[in-house]
């Protein structure tokens, strides 16, 4: 939490400044009562227009004195709070970039974002309040303390008895609803999550007709939640009531002690008006602190969360090797295995293959197989967990990042395209000429989409005006463009029609700087014409070999050709 | 108009508790004017001691058990009227939230289909909340804000007209003032949601798409894009932060003005100079400087109370228009039982919008334990006939009958439990895997649920969850891939079928070999049961004992594999462009 602060440090003077000028404001407002004791004892008791009507003047300079200080404050506040809380954005985000896909896994996109909108805005808010108000109602306090010491020692004392008592109601009564309060928010949570399931699941709970059943979960949490506000709000409903009798049991003890103190001559009557006017200062701050300590906390929950994610370190050290080495294979897994965060068992055992530069790999297997944990390996996304990996002879974990995946294009699973056009989105980032992008396109099969389209068209976010097909062929682009030395399809011509899966295969053998190339897929006829065929069950190699080889000697490549190829179909075409 | 409505269907919540809203309004009563008589009790006291000598203790200690009692009398009143107000809000917020469930739940799937799941969750959960504290909360600040702003008037008025009319007079310009400041922020804080919204949109792709960030190591290249966006909203913000800042210090200083104008009239009548404006006491005064203080707050906070009440009666429509629509009529209470099987349906016409007609004249009939397996492009109806057979939708026109009962005459229940159902968009929810496949069925052992996965294949992933049948699933099965959610899938059906079966895409996004090995227990599961296969795959639709060829709402084609192919017409052509290897 402390480590956030440091997002301020570029605010220094701001953060000094802003108090500094609340708290000008503040000691104005406490020479208000004594202002009005002098009219009192003086202007009234002597009849003195002019000294009355000075001091009404008085009044109001300090009033504009107040405004400037006040308006002063306000603006280092909202200048150190915005510029904290974009800094800290910017540098979460940053972070969130630079972790491993073992993190991500972890925390999830949905926690991140929030993470990354809500939570900093309230922060944001927190940092202002506190800046602005956190000292202020602490001095208001004191100070009316002080000055009522100033005013008659004898009746100040009850303001040192009083001042304990109110802080410790209120901040008690705090210290017990704050964890009530956060009780209730997971019970909400826990609504909102059960009635989100309930829509995007409403098909399978119909045809289960399950529907009475989870009214009735619904309806027992619901009252689980509202007991638990009904209890919290018992307890600060009896804030506000508690308060009041302590500062007016105060005041009545103050009135009868200053009468006895007027008697003797000790202390006059507009002293006794402005010891008044003290004590009802008091109650007013005592309230606004508490607010402002509910805000805050939730604020500084908001802050706990964001350092987590702050704290939370890609798992993966950068390497510093720059090159690889000439006379080695492209790729070499010795032995590699890989387990999950938070998973029983491993997903991928003791793989071992090589694959030398400008050979085709093919990876098959079933659902669950571990096909795309493999190829994860080899950009290292993640790290075995024995065993290693090599690429060009050097093991990934010892390349410098930004080598190692200069050397691969890969193309994921789900063709995600981002907000832009055609051009941004092939090119992603970096600067390519037009030719360039153009024949990354043709080679990817998408090149009547270019040409009905053109290469400014507008993509909007997700690629949800193109087809999946169009989609999976640009993300095929996005690999191709930047000419790797290691192309990997992850089962990405899925949405694909046969026949251009077909020219998309011939294109990619005929690519002129001939990468080594990984093809993952559920379709034997992708992989067939592959120089080695990597045959994954549960998470193991069964069989590695040419087409040929394994439809020898492979019983699960043999049940999968087959179930997609059907023997007595052969005869029927 | 609207509001009006909706204040009285509101008001139905809230009589449910009437006598204790009554009980409300009146310790409000109570507690305002007592709050207000405090001041003048205190400005008596004040009084009663005018100086050296002149203490008046007799006086004194009867004012001041006054005030005593009457402090004592506004904290009880004042906490039950809190605890009561609480009770109120957290119950009603409590009934209208389990209504918009359980309509939720009878809500027919044309509604569901058509919002987007988030817009009905934020209805019963946030807006839920938003009505119980922007309009209960609101209604008692703004009943405590009147009476308080007539209490004090009446205070004012009769201890000194004239000073009195200064403060009624002066006071509105705080709210002008505030109300200013708001108008001129307005456009500022327009701009920082745009650019925020911008920013959220930008975070919300690049993040969601981190790993192809990563992949392409284009980390900086999107830092430095999120910066120029995050540079503009600092900016922005800052604006719109600071000027609207500005109100509190503004409105201060305008209560401030009217401070010293009252201590000014006041002091000036007090010293006996007032003429006709009468005569105060100092007590009086300090009464009035009191009020002159307290007057501007409700003020102030009722403005508030304005835009939160809005905002609030907004919520609350919108909360009201989910429990108002119309649900799935379910006059129909003839439960279906005993299902054999067999499925007609005549001449059956439907569309999803009006103007629109989408099927029209479909007729087929399915004998009982007959495997029926649609095919057909894209958008072709497939999803639309399984829409018709679990009643999800009902037709125009024509009739679907099982076992010769048209089923609009039977409950939406009974149909549908006749029923065990595959979809291809798979569904998990928050809950443990087993709880995700027995579905609310009771009285099955765990040894059940284990056979039912190790025939659906699933027991294998579910075997290597962290904690097996126990783990729960988290983000709708935010680590489990789509083949494996459609796994878990379809233990549900495995366990307990049903006499039919509806299977749509079910195996899609699983591979061909556990396919088959699946297949030999959906084999045996279907047979003797009817049942819908929407598949792509050729081994799913060879088998079937009936293909029904589906194009733009029409069955264009029927009968077996052998005698579609040999028809060589649209089937044929579906076949060889999907699936055969060209």
């Amino acid at each position: 939490m402390r480590k956030l602060l440091k997002y301020l440090s570029d605010y220094k003077k701001e953060c000094v400044l802003g108090p500094l000028f609340k708290l000008l404001e503040a000691s104005f407002e406490l020479f208000v009562p004594l202002v009005v004791a002098a009219i009192i004892d003086k202007g009234i008791a002597e009849g003195d227009h002019g000294y009355i009507a000075r001091m009404c003047l008085i009044l109001v300079f300090l009033g504009i004195i107040g405004l400037v200080c006040s308006i002063t404050a306000q603006y280092f506040a909202a200048k150190a709070a915005v510029g904290f809380s974009a800094r800290l954005r910017s540098a979460l985000f940053k972070h969130i970039t630079s972790l491993s896909y073992t993190e991500l896994d972890t925390l999830g996109a949905p926690t991140l974002i929030t993470r990354m909108s809500s939570d900093i805005n309230q922060v944001q808010s927190g940092v202002n309040l506190t800046l602005r108000l956190f000292l202020r109602s602490p001095f208001v306090v004191f100070g009316a303390m002080i000055m009522a010491f100033t005013v008659d020692f004898d009746c100040a004392l009850i303001f040192v008895a009083a001042i304990p008592v109110l802080a410790l109601v209120v901040f008690g009564i705090m210290l017990f609803t704050m964890p009530m309060y956060k009780g209730v928010q997971k019970l909400l949570d826990r609504i909102t999550t059960k009635t989100r399931d309930n829509i995007t699941g409403v098909r399978v709970i119909r045809a289960f007709t399950a529907e009475d059943r989870e009214t009735e979960g619904f309806t027992e949490e619901n009252d689980i939640l509202t007991n638990a506000q009904k209890a919290v709000g018992r307890i600060s409903a009896l804030l506000n009531p508690v308060t009041y009798v302590i500062i007016n049991l105060a005041v009545i003890w103050l009135i009868q002690r200053g009468a006895i103190r007027v008697e003797l001559g000790l202390l006059t009557q507009g002293k006794v008006v402005a010891l008044y006017n003290y004590m009802s200062q008091i109650l007013v701050e005592l309230i606004k602190l508490a607010n402002m300590i509910i805000s805050i906390s939730r604020a500084i929950a908001c802050g706990r969360r964001i350092s987590d994610i702050m704290d939370t370190n890609s798992s993966m050290e950068n390497g510093t090797v720059m090159e690889g080495k000439n006379d080695s294979p492209a790729v070499e897994f010795r032995g590699a295995s890989a387990c999950y965060k938070g998973c029983a068992a491993a997903a991928l055992e003791d793989i071992s293959f090589s694959a030398q530069r400008g050979e085709k790999i093919g990876i098959i297997g079933g659902t669950g197989s571990g096909k795309t944990t493999l190829i994860n390996l080899i950009p290292r996304f993640y790290d075995t967990a024995s065993g290693e990996v090599l690429i060009d002879g050097i093991n990934v974990r010892d390349y410098d990042r930004e080598t190692l995946l200069d050397k691969i294009g890969i193309v994921p699973q789900s063709a995600a395209l981002f907000k832009g056009t055609i051009r941004s989105n092939v090119g992603f980032g970096s600067e390519y000429t037009d030719a360039d992008i153009i024949s990354a396109i043709e080679a990817a099969q998408a090149k009547e989409l270019i040409e009905e389209k053109g290469l400014d068209y507008e993509i909007e976010q997700g690629g949800s005006n193109l087809s999946g097909g169009q989609r999976q062929r640009l993300t095929i682009a996005r690999a191709l463009v930047k000419k790797p030395e290691i192309l990997i399809l992850d089962d990405s011509a899925s949405a694909l029609d046969l026949a251009t899966d077909a020219a998309l295969s011939k294109a990619i053998r005929e690519l002129p700087f001939s990468p080594t190339v990984f093809v993952v897929s559920q379709r034997a006829a992708s992989v067939m014409d592959a120089d080695k065929i990597i045959v994954l069950d549960d998470g193991a190699a069964v069989g590695v070999g040419t087409h040929d080889e394994l439809l020898e000697d492979c019983e699960i490549y043999r049940e999968i050709y087959y179930s997609q190829f059907p023997e007595e179909d052969s005869n029927e075409e | 108009m609207k509001n009006k409505g909706t204040l009285k269907r509101l008001w139905e919540y809230i009589k449910r508790s009437r006598m204790w809203f009554v009980l409300s309004v009146v310790l409000a009563l109570i507690t305002t004017i007592l709050t207000l008589y405090v001041p003048v009790l205190v400005g008596r006291a004040v009084d009663a001691i005018a100086g050296e000598g002149m203490v008046n203790f007799g006086t004194l200690s009867f004012v001041l058990m006054e005030i005593g009692a009457v402090i004592g009398i506004t904290a009880v009143c004042q906490w039950i009227m809190n605890t009561i107000n609480n009770r109120i809000t957290y119950s009603v917020v409590r009934d209208i939230r389990n209504d918009a469930f359980r309509k939720m739940q009878r809500l027919p799937l044309s509604y569901i289909d058509s919002h987007q799941s988030g817009d009905i969750t934020s209805r019963i959960i946030s807006d839920a909340d938003q009505m119980g504290e922007g309009l209960l909360m609101g209604f008692t600040q703004l009943f405590t804000g009147i009476v308080t702003i007539l209490g004090t008037l009446y205070f004012m008025f009769r201890i000194n007209v004239f000073i009195a009319l200064a403060v009624v007079i002066l006071t509105p310009i705080s709210l002008f003032v505030a109300r200013f400041i708001a108008n001129r922020t307005y456009s500022m804080f327009s701009e920082q949601s745009v650019i925020r919204g911008e920013q959220t949109a930008f975070t919300d792709e690049m993040i969601s798409n981190m790993k192809v960030v990563n992949a392409f190591g284009q980390e900086k290249t999107a830092a430095k894009e999120f910066d120029e966006i995050n540079e503009r909203l600092r900016k922005s913000s800052l604006k719109a932060v600071f000027f609207s800042s500005i109100t509190n210090p503004a409105t201060r200083f305008v209560n401030n003005i009217v401070y010293a104008a009252v201590a000014l009239i006041g002091a000036f009548i007090a010293c006996g100079s007032g003429g006709v404006f009468g005569l105060i006491s100092v007590g009086q005064l300090a009464s009035f400087l009191s009020y002159a203080n307290q007057y501007t707050k409700p003020f102030n906070e009722i403005s508030g109370v304005f835009a939160e009440l809005q905002n609030a009666v907004a919520c609350t429509a919108r909360l009201l228009e989910l429990i108002d629509a119309e649900p799935e009529d379910d006059k129909a209470d003839t439960e279906l039982m005993d299902v054999k099987g067999s499925v007609v349906m005549s001449d059956v016409s439907f569309s999803y919008q009006e103007d629109k007609p989408f099927i029209e004249a479909l007729s087929v009939s399915v004998k009982p334990g007959e495997n029926v397996a649609i095919v057909g492009h894209t958008g072709c109806g497939k999803t639309t006939l399984i829409n018709l057979l679990m009643r999800f939708y009902d037709v125009n026109s024509g009739s679907v009958s099982i076992d010769g009962r048209d089923i609009r005459d039977m409950s939406r229940k009974s149909v549908r439990r006749s029923f065990g159902m595959v979809l291809q968009e798979t569904w998990l929810k928050t809950v443990t895997v087993r709880d995700n496949i027995l579905m609310g069925r009771t009285g099955i052992s765990d040894d059940e649920v284990i056979a039912a996965a190790k025939s659906a294949r699933s027991w294998g992933i579910i075997r290597r969850l962290p904690q097996g049948l126990d783990t729960v699933i988290s983000n709708s099965g935010g680590n489990l891939s789509q083949g494996e959610k459609q796994l878990i899938s379809i233990t549900r059906i495995m366990l307990d079928p049903p006499s039919m079966l509806i299977l749509d895409e079910a195996t899609s996004s699983i591979d061909t070999r556990t396919e088959l090995a699946i297949g030999k227990d959906f084999n045996r599961l279907m047979q003797g049961r009817t049942s819908f296969v929407v598949a792509h795959r050729l081994s799913t639709i060879r088998n079937a004992d009936t293909i029904l060829v589906m194009d733009s709402g029409h069955i264009v084609e029927q009968g077996s594999h052998e005698e579609l192919i040999k028809k060589n017409g649209f089937y044929k052509r579906l076949y060889t462009s999907q699936f055969t290897t060209g």
